[in-house]
């Protein structure tokens, strides 16, 4: 098991640059997943790990061997580095069984290598099959161990799961999770799904305008973004205004504690960020309007400790397994709308007025929306 | 904060980045490709110009160039629009209407194109020996070249969205209407380059206009040339020939300006629903009938009725065996040649863009606009000043060939290529296997299809070839082309009959291919 790290990398095309210093660090048999919009440079830095692509600077290294460092270069077909691209790149021209058995010797061919990996990836049926028979996540499949058949020591997966409809996706995923356990190869996945992302990821690293602008554990990115629109990216929030006072912030939602370091120091004022998870919505009794009180009431729980706000749901979104409410809270017409996430039986018609309280550690945000460098 | 600075970068090891080997055997090909083709037309410039600005002028301005200006010009124009009306008329009634045998028909008016030019004229003027002068050399040079129009019209016809003339309709206009300003502007492109191939062609052809005795550019030339021993007269009327060819390119890049078609969005693309004919059936298949039986029937029915009268030569001949032999030792070599030169070009061009293979990829696409007269007094006249053992040798000659077809060779390659992702080598790579390997056991397989038809494209053309064969050829070598014509020549025309028809044979093939590639179904609809 090797460790993979890129260290400053550049590159770019034509006068733009694309990677501009990305610093990676991909643990021996982990699995780290690079997650940014389309356009970021996931592609372009995945071609350079692949030796697709030279770096025009920077350090690139798998296991101690330096692949590329901007002046010397190791051809693709001399690293130990396997890539599994988007739409699967099968040869055409060749049977499922020689596909998976491209890399491989001859002699490694005949044996019965090629049949072991075909039962690997559940696809041994299709063995004499051409690319052009197979659904999409079956190509997938041939790619995966075609890729695997060489034991590389370091594993690329390009969006693999993004032209699979939604079902067999999360199907393919598990599977393919599973499986790249089993083996235990350093594994870099880059998509632009944060589900995707957070769910597979034991590393997720951010890649933003050619930068890794933060990497860490999914809990550590979900709850501690370093930014708002990193915080966006990765699910719903709630932004409130906030006055800091010794590690509290004092939000009209009340004092929320304030999570880890660093705080901002001493006094001031700024925002902080709450996940929908964090808001706890209960119907208001005593209602005016009766009916939805009624319905709702015996579903909203006392709201242990804080006091809460008052507030009308004024739209829902039903997902089954939850819902997401959209709160306007009363009395301030231009304040945001508070986000709340739901048990799906829990979801609460539009207009029932409720009370909405909130669950600490806030984050603080630096609110401009711009990176914390 | 800091602002992203752009490290400095070699731009030159960024081109080639990664595959570094294989494209110094690329490059090396392309750049004796665009060598290749550049060498006829510098060597006529360099011919025109020894005898002088003041002689070149004596030549060029006189009242016979004129009169040759202006049978060239009104020949072009006018079978070019009667092309274009007869081309776009038969597409329509094939594609958009609900005609009894489609299919039939579609192969038929394709398959005028498997014969060639100057024995579409022998078989008029065989049948009628008062067939001659402009109108006769209109009509034959019509009746050959129509489906040069037809052919891209149809297939634009068949691929222009169904909903873009529907959506035309719902905004209010007639069936007319839409047709001309939604469908029309859709095939124009195909239209203006199907007219581009027929000024071409008519600019090249000598066979036909020789038989009809009609003199064009291309007919005094070869005159000059080959009766009155003139080099210099006869490639400095080159040079105004290539010029003439250079204007309809230009012509036709002017029309075609932003007129591209293109389609917005990915989404679902459907044929149209055919038109009914109703009373105008009988009417339609009377003018299609009239239309294969002129370009078709007449030719073929000549050449039967020849075959049947049964040779009465005196002339002494190449057997027909030994004269196909020639053909096809010619057609064969030139044919690899070409599909050995256009790989290196179109690699270049697809896999190594940059400014100079661009170029590159342009100027072997220049023969198009060369014609075969034009290529082949170039090579003269280098042979006969800079290499003489070559000198109407069997090489020279596969060299002017393969020059001629390049642009259809790379057609051929570029299609396959084109087709083959880069990221499948770039996988092969991946996998262990160094380029030279990933070059046989991926590139190779996935183009050979593209080089087997762009290696039977150019075998047909050089088979069917005359104006340069008659001028190359080595001494007492005849082939199907340049027999044919020394028979037709003493209208030995019994005698003659069967070399064309074995090269109708060969290039019927073609045709056919042509007619079914473009009817078949779209691809893309995989079968599970």
């Amino acid at each position: 098991m090797s460790r993979l790290s890129v260290k400053e990398l550049w590159k770019g095309y034509a006068g733009t640059a694309v990677l501009q210093g990305v610093d990676l660090e991909v643990p021996a048999g982990s699995l780290t997943a690079v997650l940014g919009l389309s356009g970021c440079g996931k592609t372009t830095l995945l071609r350079v790990i692949a030796g697709f692509e030279r770096a025009q600077r920077g350090e690139l290294s798998l296991g101690g061997v330096t692949l590329d460092d901007g002046r010397s270069y190791l051809v693709p077909e001399r690293r130990s580095v396997g890539y599994v691209p988007q739409e699967g790149a099968l040869f055409p021209h060749l049977s499922v069984a020689d596909n998976v058995g491209f890399g491989l010797s001859r002699s490694e061919r005949r044996t019965k290598t090629v049949a072991g990996l075909l039962e690997m990836v559940g696809i041994a049926p299709l063995a004499r099959r051409l690319p052009h028979e197979l659904s999409g996540g079956e190509q997938q499949r041939v790619a995966l161990a075609r890729t695997l058949a060489r034991h590389p020591q370091a594993l690329l997966l390009d969006e693999p799961f993004s032209s699979l409809d939604a079902s067999l996706r999360t199907r393919l995923r598990e599977e393919i999770h599973t499986l790249l356990r089993a083996q235990g190869v350093t594994t870099v996945l880059v998509t632009h799904d944060q589900e995707e992302a957070l769910s597979l990821a034991d590393s997720v690293a951010v890649l933003r305008d050619g930068r890794i602008i933060q990497q860490g554990t999914p809990a550590d990115l979900y709850e501690r973004p370093v930014d708002e629109r990193l915080a966006r990216f990765l699910g719903a929030v709630t932004l409130l205004d906030a006055r800091f006072e010794n590690g509290v912030a004092h939000t009209t939602l009340g004092p929320l504690r304030l999570r880890g370091e660093p705080q901002p120091a001493g006094a001031g004022t700024g925002a902080v960020m709450l996940r929908p998870e964090q808001l706890e919505v209960r119907a208001r009794e005593n209602d005016s309007v009766e009916d939805q009180a009624g319905e709702a009431g015996g579903v909203g729980r006392a709201v242990a400790g804080a006091a809460g706000v008052g507030g009308h749901v004024e739209q829902c979104r039903y997902y089954g397994h939850d819902a997401l409410l959209y709160i306007r809270p009363e009395g301030q017409a231009d304040a945001q709308l508070l986000l709340a996430r739901v048990h799906g039986k829990q979801a609460l018609p539009v207009g029932t007025r409720v009370t909405v309280a909130a669950h600490g550690p806030a984050t603080a945000l630096d609110s401009s929306g711009g990176q914390i460098s | 904060m800091f602002a992203p600075i752009e490290p400095p970068a070699n731009r030159w090891v960024q081109a080639w980045s990664g595959r570094r080997r294989w494209p110094l055997v690329s490059a090396a090909g392309g750049i004796a490709a665009a060598a290749l083709v550049l060498l006829p037309l510098t060597f006529l410039v360099v011919e025109a110009q020894h005898s002088g600005w003041s002689e070149l002028r004596h030549l060029l301005l006189r009242h016979s160039v004129a009169v040759l200006l202006w049978n060239t010009v009104r020949l072009a124009l006018a079978c070019t629009l009667l092309c274009a009306v007869l081309g776009v008329g038969a597409a329509w009634l094939v594609e958009r209407t609900a005609l009894p045998a489609r299919r039939l028909w579609a192969v038929a008016l394709v398959l005028p194109l498997g014969v060639p030019d100057f024995v579409v004229g022998f078989g008029w003027v065989s049948i009628d020996p008062a067939l001659h002068g402009y109108l006769a050399a209109v009509m034959i040079m019509t009746l050959s070249l129509y489906p040069l129009v037809y052919l891209p019209v149809a297939g634009a016809l068949a691929h222009v969205d169904a909903g873009l003339e529907e959506a035309a309709r719902s905004l209010g206009l007639g069936p007319w209407q839409a047709f001309r300003k939604v469908t029309l502007r859709q095939v124009w492109p195909a239209l203006l380059g199907g007219c581009l191939l027929v000024a071409l062609a008519l600019l090249a052809e000598y066979g036909a206009f020789e038989i009809v005795q009609y003199r064009t550019f291309t007919v005094e030339i070869f005159t000059e040339f080959k009766l009155g021993f003139d080099t210099v007269a006869a490639c400095a009327l080159s040079l105004v020939l290539v010029l003439l060819s250079v204007a309809a390119l230009g012509g036709e890049l002017k029309l075609a300006g932003t007129g591209r078609s293109w389609r917005a969005g990915p989404g679902a693309h459907r044929r149209a629903t055919p038109v009914a004919l109703g009373r105008w059936s009988a009417p339609a298949l009377g003018g299609l009938a009239a239309l294969v039986g002129l370009a078709l029937g007449v030719p073929v029915g000549s050449l039967i009725y020849w075959m049947a009268r049964g040779s009465s030569t005196t002339l002494p001949g190449t057997s027909i065996l030994a004269a196909a032999a020639h053909t096809a030792e010619y057609s064969a070599a030139a044919a690899a040649l070409a599909t050995a030169l256009a790989v290196p070009v179109t690699a270049l061009a697809i896999r190594h863009r940059n400014r100079l293979t661009l170029l590159i990829e342009r100027l072997a696409y220049l023969p198009m606009a060369l014609p075969g007269l034009v290529v082949a007094l170039g090579l003269v006249s280098f042979t006969e000043h800079y290499a003489f053992p070559l000198y109407q040798s069997s090489l020279e000659l596969v060299v002017a060939y393969a020059i001629l077809f390049l642009p259809l060779a790379i057609v051929g390659v570029r299609s396959a290529m084109g087709r083959t992702s880069p990221h499948l080598e770039e996988m092969g790579r991946s996998l262990g296997c160094r380029p030279a390997t990933v070059w046989r056991r991926v590139t190779l397989p996935l183009i050979a299809p593209g080089l087997a038809a762009a290696f039977a494209l150019v075998f047909i053309f050089t088979a069917t070839e005359l104006t340069a064969t008659l001028l190359l050829r080595p001494t007492g070598v005849n082939t199907l082309a340049t027999q044919f014509w020394a028979y037709t020549s003493e209208f030995s025309y019994g005698a003659a009959a069967p070399y064309a028809a074995l090269m109708v044979a060969v290039s019927a093939v073609p045709a056919y291919l042509l007619s079914r590639r473009m009817t078949a179904p779209a691809r893309g609809e995989q079968t599970r």
